[in-house]
């Protein structure tokens, strides 16, 4: 049930290798290209995505893992976040913050206290299973990546956690490590498992679980940069961005509604249409047949066909469409889905989740679970829809952490683009309620 | 702030990184106290009015400076901040979202807008969500009339409901939580601000309390259902924004506007906290904490909170006589009044008097003068002190200060259990252990003070050994900045008290600094420090010595006169408020008021001069101790020369003058006996009357006579019961 998504033109992570000339250091080169996608197989970063091919150490050297990894190291924390600035890798949590900025942040001179490299691998977005991918089929690449970025930013260890359902992946990735300290490897990396809880991935709440407390967000400020995990000066940093060595991308699923789903690993910028078409055998009974999208996540508003026919799939494409990249995660709908209910289904989700600490969220979002669950029914009146509406708009950014707007905003793009849909079912049960 | 702690825990893991960190924060926070130049101030604008504040400052504080007040729920000025009710939520021009002011800090220029559109928005849906499930119950709530839930709903919400699922699923349904006999409560009324939690691991340094489950079903509790066991917990009820913990003993008893308030001050523990005692129709309902900063900040300890229901119990309503028979009759005063004068007339001044732990200011000082008058020297208290060691006030006052504890580094707790003998001046050590790293090590006995502290042993020859600067711990006193040492007020009853006594005052005197007198008793009984003050011996044994014809008990309930001590024709009279031990051995009662039915000074271990208010009159025939005397004094024909308060006061005037400057805190100067010290320190093993909670609730004739302490220790001991046979299970 699933396709995919691309992250970046994948000329700039070749340039890694190259020295930088010309332009001012740390400049990314300016963008040329019009046309993007499909991305040339010589380009792919995670090239043993479907583990067709041997994932343990052995295999991994054979894919370009490890190649020259030594020399990298010992250029230095400075050559090292240049090139990273110059690549204009953006992070992948969502947010796209440059990452080549975030790591420069991170090496300021310490103040004494040790720094952390935290990897968000708690990866519990719905529809979303592209870090599962890269850890069970090319944990190295991990491997590789917590070594260049712990030392591009001066940590003393890095610290992996990795969701607690991904038995298999954690248990890859544990013995990746092993191959990995066997062959001379020099840098301390525990994995931590994590209990199941969606909030853990936030980033505060990630650290707050790791230290052995109730995975609860902080209070922000102090950002997780300034005070990190166990009060150290820390570094946090997204799971994608640990594998900046080489790409991440997105991959998703949906309720039966593509061909074959999949995790692809797709040149940022392509079309949503051409993506679903040509690598997840297109939308069941043809592009008409196409409801609407989720394209990053389950957090990010739905776009209905008539968006999806010609949107771009970047960070900025998407919030033209009043959606986001989130996660690039796309999930399909066809006409045979009842939309009300998936995003119902959604709302219980986020319900489930929330971590219960501030009040928009913890009491919000179960008001907006009631409200949905009848709205499914059609059990309700046309102006609760507005009233729905104000709710997620009372939760969205009135919250210590991101949750509560993940939850408003399905939400919103539902009452957005099918409104007529939820008033004709209410009309169907008043119906047949006054029968 | 809060992190503290958990470094501390952290560090004690023992894993290498941990105590990394664990150095590492401290580093950080030392160099963070050492004194910077006073940072420049920086502009921001609250509602357009410019405000000059230090950097750091949260949105809330810089709007607070000029007055603006900023509705919250979670945030409490002593706690850390939570930031998680929203209800603080403030637009700042240029910031897409609304910030929690509570937890903000203010950046330079910052246009903060308390009243805009979209901040009474953002309060308005944060009111909206909690009320959503709090349920609209507040005819039968006991925090109805004083709720910051209502008065914010009213002030910030929505004139209307429009939550139609109520025709629906409904609110959300929690069970109760039993966690005592003190605390009662009602927790679909919880809103999850977690204040109690955070007094509970932060203050009262027990974490008992917590939240269970995600989302909607967040619970606050203790998990396994037990207990809340804290000598602090009352406070909870306080913190309480709403009706989910309220007073159980108090529960259903009045509405906050039927009720009279006076500001008086509490007297179970030498501490004076400062309270506000609530009645109706001459009956005191609950006892609330008043904020005094130097003592007691704005907590309470609970046998002060809920002792109160002790003043309606066992008490004396009438004076009486013993007859022949041996038993004690009711007669009028005057027939009272008329024997005891006979019995005095009768001993040809062989008088003694003995002042116990709850006797207010102006009635020994009227004690002292009649006994004086009538030719007789012997006037004690009932706890024994160092022999001429009363002379000097620094030689048992606490004179670091309540407050200044707060400032030590370094404190040595010699024979004391300040968390059961004085709650409050536990608090403010926790609070340095906390944010000062102050060291704490204790000589007596093993236990449990609710931080983390080295037990040094309880030999009472370790006293010697630290105060020669031999003892490891000796070392960190001298290094420290503000060190203290801090005995217990029972401990120098001991046959070696004034020797342990002088050996640490002479090593205070070297370990003394600028400003700083670290040499500090803690007292146990509200009314020592004014008997000393105005001349009192120490000790029941010197009134006991002197083989008195006629012996008064003023207040003195403690057991430490016993009839086989007292010549056989001895006649004891018992000036008080309670049927206790004072009373049984008494051949004359006379019914006194107590703290909360007369105006009186008590000076606190520190040696500061409070007074309580009446909040109601003295039941049945009972009167004002110092009026009792008065009278009696007419009767002997030796008439006190004060007819009301007033000249009382002056009288005190005379003899202390520093107790009448009410609240006012007067510097001792070093501590010290006149004498040289005859006796050594002898060896024995030092011990502490208050070791668990079970100790603590009853300790004085009121508290003695409260069937809500009696029930807390029942439930103490039923606690216990069930945790042995748990463990007994599990062997």
């Amino acid at each position: 049930m699933c396709l995919a998504v691309a992250a970046l033109p994948a000329s700039l992570h070749v340039q890694r290798f190259q020295s930088t000339q010309a332009p001012p250091p740390g400049t990314p080169p300016p963008q040329t290209k019009t046309k993007f996608g499909p991305l040339a197989d010589e380009d792919r970063i995670f090239t043993n995505l479907y583990g067709r091919h041997d994932w343990r150490l052995k295999g991994a050297l054979k894919r370009g893992d490890w190649y020259k990894t030594k020399e990298i190291v010992l250029k230095g924390a400075d050559w090292i976040v240049n090139e990273i600035k110059t690549s204009g890798l953006r992070g992948r949590g969502g947010a796209g913050f440059p990452s080549g900025m975030k790591w420069s942040f991170m090496n300021k001179p310490g103040d004494g206290r040790p720094k952390y490299l935290v990897v968000n691998a708690d990866e519990g977005e719905p529809g979303t299973c592209k870090d599962r991918e890269i850890m069970r089929h090319d944990p190295h690449k991990l491997v590789e990546g917590c070594l260049i970025a712990g030392r591009a930013m001066g940590a003393q260890a890095a610290y992996i956690y990795i969701r607690g359902e991904f038995y298999n992946e954690a248990s890859n990735m544990q013995l990746a490590i092993a191959e990995a300290y066997q062959a001379g490897y020099d840098f301390d990396v525990f994995m931590h498992r994590g209990a199941g809880a969606y909030i853990c991935g936030e980033e505060t709440a990630l650290i707050e679980s790791l230290e052995g407390k109730q995975g609860k967000p902080r209070l922000k400020p102090p950002f997780p940069a300034d005070v990190g995990v166990f009060d150290a000066q820390p570094q946090y940093q997204c799971e994608t961005v640990a594998v900046h060595h080489h790409w991440p991308s997105g991959g998703v699923g949906s309720p039966a509604s593509v061909a074959p789903p999949c995790t692809v690993e797709e040149e940022m910028s392509i079309p949503l249409k051409e993506l679903i078409e040509r690598h997840c055998g297109g939308v069941t009974g043809g592009w008409d047949n196409l409801l609407g999208v989720i394209p990053g996540g389950s957090s990010t508003p739905i776009i209905p066909k008539n968006v999806c026919d010609d949107v771009i799939m970047d960070f900025d494409g998407l919030i033209a469409a009043q959606t986001s990249l989130g996660t690039a995660a796309i999930i399909v709908m066809d006409k045979s889905t009842d939309v009300i209910k998936a995003i119902a289904r959604l709302i219980s989700f986020y319900k489930h989740e929330s971590c219960g600490q501030c009040t928009p969220c913890r009491e919000g979002i179960g008001w907006m679970n009631k409200i949905m669950t009848r709205f499914v029914k059609g059990d309700a009146q046309p102006a609760e829809i507005d009233m729905l509406w104000e709710i997620s708009k009372q939760i969205e950014g009135h919250t210590i952490c991101a949750l509560g707007d993940g939850a408003a905003w399905p939400v919103q793009g539902l009452i957005r683009h099918f409104r007529p849909e939820i008033e004709k079912r209410m009309q169907l049960h008043a119906k047949r309620a006054s029968n | 702030m809060i992190r503290a702690p958990l470094v501390k825990a952290l560090g004690a893991l023992g894993s290498p990184t941990h105590q990394m960190a664990s150095r590492a924060v401290r580093t950080s926070a030392m160099v963070a106290q050492t004194p910077a130049k006073a940072p420049e101030k920086i502009e921001v604008f609250v509602d357009d009015i410019p405000v000059q504040v230090v950097p750091g400052t949260t949105v809330l504080q810089a709007a607070a400076q000029i007055g603006v007040e900023i509705p919250r729920f979670c945030y409490h000025e002593r706690l850390a901040v939570a930031g998680n009710c929203r209800m603080c939520l403030v637009e700042v021009e240029k910031s897409p979202k609304p910030v929690a002011a509570c937890a903000m800090p203010v950046m330079k220029g910052w246009r903060i807008k308390t009243n805009s559109d979209l901040t009474r928005k953002a309060r308005e849906g944060v009111m909206e969500f909690l009320l959503m499930n709090h349920p609209l119950d507040c005819p039968i709530c006991d925090q109805g009339g004083e709720c910051d839930l209502q008065d914010q709903a009213m002030a910030f919400g929505s004139d209307r409901s429009r939550f139609t699922d109520i025709n629906y699923t409904g609110k959300r349904a929690v069970e109760d939580k039993d966690i005592g006999p003190l605390v009662k409560t009602i927790m679909t009324r919880c809103i999850h601000c977690t204040r109690c939690v955070r007094f509970a691991s932060e203050i009262a340094g027990v974490d008992d309390l917590g939240t269970t489950g995600r989302g909607n079903d967040m619970q606050i509790g203790t998990y396994v259902e037990k207990l809340f066991l804290t000598e602090l917990s009352g406070n909870v009820i306080d913190l309480c924004p709403v009706g989910a913990l309220t007073n159980k003993p108090y529960s259903f008893v009045a509405r906050p506007w039927e009720i009279r308030k006076v500001s008086s001050i509490d007297v179970l523990d030498a501490v004076g906290s400062n309270i506000v005692v609530s009645t109706r129709t001459n009956e005191v309902l609950r006892i609330l904490p008043r904020e005094n900063e130097d003592v007691n900040e704005e907590w309470l300890a609970d046998k002060s909170r809920f002792a109160c229901d002790g003043l309606k119990r066992q008490r004396l309503v009438a004076p009486m006589v013993r007859m022949p028979n041996g038993e004690l009759q009711a007669v009028e005063w005057e027939g009272a009044l008329i024997a005891v004068a006979k019995a005095v007339k009768a001993a040809g001044g062989q008088i003694a008097g003995i002042s116990g732990q709850l006797a207010d200011l102006e009635a020994q000082v009227a004690l002292k003068d009649l006994l004086n008058r009538l030719g007789s020297e012997v006037v004690a208290t009932e706890q024994g002190f160092i022999a001429g060691g009363t002379d000097n006030r620094a030689n048992y006052l606490l004179n670091s200060t309540i407050a200044g504890l707060e400032e030590a580094d370094a404190v040595l707790l010699v024979g004391t259990n300040p968390r059961y003998e004085a709650p409050l001046v536990n608090t403010r050590l926790r609070k340095a252990y906390v944010h000062n790293e102050l060291q704490i090590a204790s000589i007596g006995p093993k236990i449990d003070l609710s931080y983390d502290h080295e037990n040094l042993g309880a030999d009472a020859a370790l006293v010697k050994d630290v105060c020669s600067g031999a003892h490891a711990f000796s070392k960190v006193l001298e290094g420290a900045k503000k060190p203290a040492i801090i005995i217990g007020a029972d401990l120098l009853e001991r046959a070696d008290g004034a020797a342990i006594h002088a050996t640490v005052a002479e090593y205070c005197k070297k370990l003394k600094k600028p400003n700083w007198n670290p040499f500090n008793v803690l007292q146990t009984n509200a009314a020592q420090v004014g008997a000393l003050d105005v001349g009192y011996k120490a000790g029941a044994q010197t009134a006991v010595k002197a083989q008195p014809k006629v012996l008064f008990l003023l207040n003195a309930d403690a057991g430490k006169v016993t009839r086989e001590q007292l010549p056989k024709d001895c006649f004891v009279v018992y000036i008080g408020s309670h049927g206790d031990n004072g009373a049984s051995i008494a051949d004359a009662v006379l019914p006194g008021a107590a703290y909360t039915e007369k105006q009186g000074i008590y000076v606190n271990t520190e040696g500061r001069p409070q007074q309580t208010l009446p909040g109601v009159s003295p039941p049945g025939m009972a009167r004002e101790d110092w009026k009792i005397l008065r009278a009696l004094s007419e009767v002997v024909g030796k008439p006190l020369p004060y007819d009301n308060l007033d000249e009382l006061r002056n009288r005190l005037e005379d003899v202390a003058p520093h107790l009448t400057r009410l609240g006012h805190l007067e510097p001792a100067g070093d501590a010290g006996a006149a004498g040289a010290i005859s006796k050594s320190i002898g060896g024995g093993a030092i011990d502490i009357k208050l070791k668990e909670l079970r100790d603590y609730f009853m300790t004085d004739a009121i508290s003695r006579a409260s069937p809500t302490m009696a029930k807390c220790i029942s439930a103490v001991n039923k606690q216990q019961r069930e945790n042995e046979a748990k463990q007994s299970v599990a062997i």
